[in-house]
């Protein structure tokens, strides 16, 4: 292949660009999913009227049929109405785990980047102590101290989160306070608060919204981690890592009982990273 | 930069002088960084409710005299003020002493050291896995033109997003339930390995792939990339030669980060494998809210990540002759 070859196959940048505007299958997907999560939050009755927590002994271990989607547990409860019940739990716990770190890494952020050389030096020290706390280590310390249980898993993986939101928003702040538009403001003398509003925050917290996006997956992720491990929501309540947990015990002979609920954690996390990344191909070639 | 390019370089012995200095001085930013997290978990730990001497004893449950509990404040310094007691701690501490289990009743350091070898193994393992699986993605996904991309873009999408805990359970039924080639559990000798390991660096190289994907492209399309072409060196050449070291280097400045993520992961999957070693330790003391084991675990874990960071740090600088030293 020669060398002008290869120029022409690889799409330049511009190609890629506006290849990246469009909207692929993929996110349609993955908005779709999203959406079924959220009617599942908000009306879980609707999409599965069985009630999660009804027991029914005699049709304990159904594998999944028709009638039961995904199968019945060891006590005969419609999984697939857990799972959708669940949803409310999980994705309540991801967005405000995400909110939380969001708000305050970007608190952090933004005071390291505007406080001045000391802040910002404080600041980043700060951050290297917490980055030398791996996420799940954090959650764990956290639950020795406050204990066990949903509300301290949302608080630890929404901690956990907040350094490395802190330093992205840091340097996000870094490099518009030095953009051309910023210094053509200072030059035409706007005046220092209006630059900020108008201008630096602005750009700044642009790209949080795909960070955000891109964020609530993973935090579902190790939230459910917490209650696969027993700290967090403890059964019966239909989350989705404590389901995992309770089909651990019947592994090899309902492996529906923790396939789908899984499934539903890994395809959140998906469709978030999906969605997000879109975002953020889209803020980029603006 | 590729080899044998018009720069002068900098005489190699000053670049390596100021390497191994700015090597000490981050060595001492983390041993500030380790008192920090002491501080911090010392003074975080005084928030528990509860009387710490009724916990050493077996918890509010075990009904301990009054003299039994005046005994153990003594013996662990609790009547002291909370300033000494914390400089006592801290000196404990920079001696290698972390006190001793409330549950096991046995030194935290000894303990710790025991389990410290079986996770390692775990995550150099993992991390090298996770490390040729997303090489060999990133590489082959960039070559198959826009399809390449599209597959090699999802499966790092679906890689990054799988929690350990539910892709262990689906190897399980896989290999163990079904087909019955690999033991489910842990079992000492490389076979037992191949799960737990393969467990964690499917996610991981979901994470690193995508990074080094984006470089790789990157570099393809760098006027290095163009200038090498033009000499007449072939595509797999520029690939080999040029493109790939660009594309390492995210992964290798994610590497501490990649660090603390396989330590948390060895929590989840040394537990589903029921594998000895630090993460197991850990859950097991988070459990039974014994103290001086996760204090020991975190200290250790904290260490750990400033001996990988320094050492990626340093590492990125010799793979990157742009850097300064």
């Amino acid at each position: 292949m020669s060398a002008l070859d290869v120029r022409a196959a690889a799409p330049t940048g511009a190609v890629r660009v506006r290849r990246a505007a469009r909207a692929g299958a993929g996110e349609w997907l993955a908005l779709a999913f999203l959406a079924f999560v959220v009617l599942a939050a908000v009306a879980a009755g609707l999409l599965a009227p069985a009630d999660p927590l009804a027991i029914d002994p005699a049709n304990a271990f159904d594998p999944p049929s028709l009638a039961q989607l995904f199968g019945t547990d060891e006590s005969g409860r419609s999984i697939f109405a857990r799972v959708v019940h669940g949803a409310g739990t999980s994705l309540l716990i991801g967005v405000a785990a995400t909110a939380l770190g969001l708000g305050l890494g970007t608190a952090l952020g933004v005071l390291a980047g505007l406080g001045g050389r000391f802040v910002d030096f404080g600041v980043n020290r700060l951050l290297e102590v917490l980055f030398a706390l791996p996420g799940l280590l954090l959650a764990l310390f956290l639950i020795v101290i406050v204990g066990p249980g949903t509300l301290t898993t949302t608080l630890a993986v929404g901690l956990s989160t907040a350094p490395g939101y802190a330093r992205i928003v840091r340097a996000q702040l870094l490099t518009v306070r030095a953009a051309p538009y910023t210094e053509a403001a200072t030059v035409l003398g706007v005046g220092w608060w209006r630059k900020l509003r108008r201008h630096i925050l602005p750009n700044t917290l642009a790209p949080l919204l795909a960070l955000g996006t891109l964020g609530v997956g993973q935090a579902i992720v190790w939230a459910s981690a917490l209650s696969y491990l027993g700290l967090g929501a403890v059964p019966p309540s239909p989350e989705w890592g404590a389901m995992l947990a309770a089909g651990r015990t019947y592994l090899s002979t309902a492996w529906w009982m923790s396939v789908f609920p899984g499934l539903f954690i890994v395809l959140t996390a998906v469709s978030g990273t999906v969605l997000g990344r879109g975002f953020q191909r889209r803020t980029r070639s603006r | 930069m590729t080899p044998g390019s018009p720069r002068a370089e900098p005489p190699a012995a000053g670049r390596a002088g100021r390497l191994a200095l700015r090597a000490l001085a981050r060595i001492g930013g983390g041993v500030l960084v380790l008192w920090a997290v002491a501080t911090l978990t010392f003074f975080a730990l005084r928030l528990i409710p509860g009387d710490p001497a009724q916990a050493l004893l077996g918890g509010p449950g075990s009904q301990a005299s009054e003299e039994a509990l005046a005994a153990v404040r003594a013996e662990y310094g609790l009547d002291q003020p909370l300033l000494a007691q914390y400089l006592r701690q801290l000196g404990r501490l920079a001696t290698g002493d972390f006190g001793s289990s409330y549950a096991l009743r046995t030194e935290v350091a000894p303990l710790l050291l025991s389990q410290l070898g079986g996770t390692l193994l775990l995550a150099v393992l993992a991390l090298a896995a996770g490390w040729v699986l997303a090489l060999l993605l990133a590489s082959w996904s960039t070559r198959g033109g826009r399809v390449g991309e599209r597959i090699g873009s999802a499966l790092e999408v679906v890689g990054a997003g799988l929690p350990h805990f539910w892709l262990a359970t689906v190897l399980i039924l896989v290999f163990s339930v079904g087909l019955g080639w690999l033991p489910p559990i842990s079992t000492p000798g490389p076979l037992g390995l191949v799960l737990p390991v393969v467990t964690l660096a499917v996610p991981l190289a979901g994470f690193l792939g995508q990074v080094m994907r984006e470089s790789l492209l990157d570099a393809l399309e760098a006027p290095f990339a163009l200038s090498a072409r033009a000499r007449g060196e072939s595509e797999g050449g520029v690939r080999r030669r040029h493109a790939l070291r660009h594309a390492a280097l995210p992964g290798v400045a994610l590497s501490g980060w990649a660090f603390g993520y396989l330590i948390s992961g060895a929590v989840v999957v040394e537990t589903i494998f029921a594998r000895p070693g630090l993460g197991r330790t850990l859950l097991n003391a988070v459990t039974e809210r014994d103290v001086p084991v996760v204090v020991g675990v975190v200290l250790l874990v904290a260490l750990a990540y400033i001996l990988v960071t320094v050492v990626t740090d340093i590492a990125a600088r010799i793979l990157d002759p742009r850097v300064p030293a």
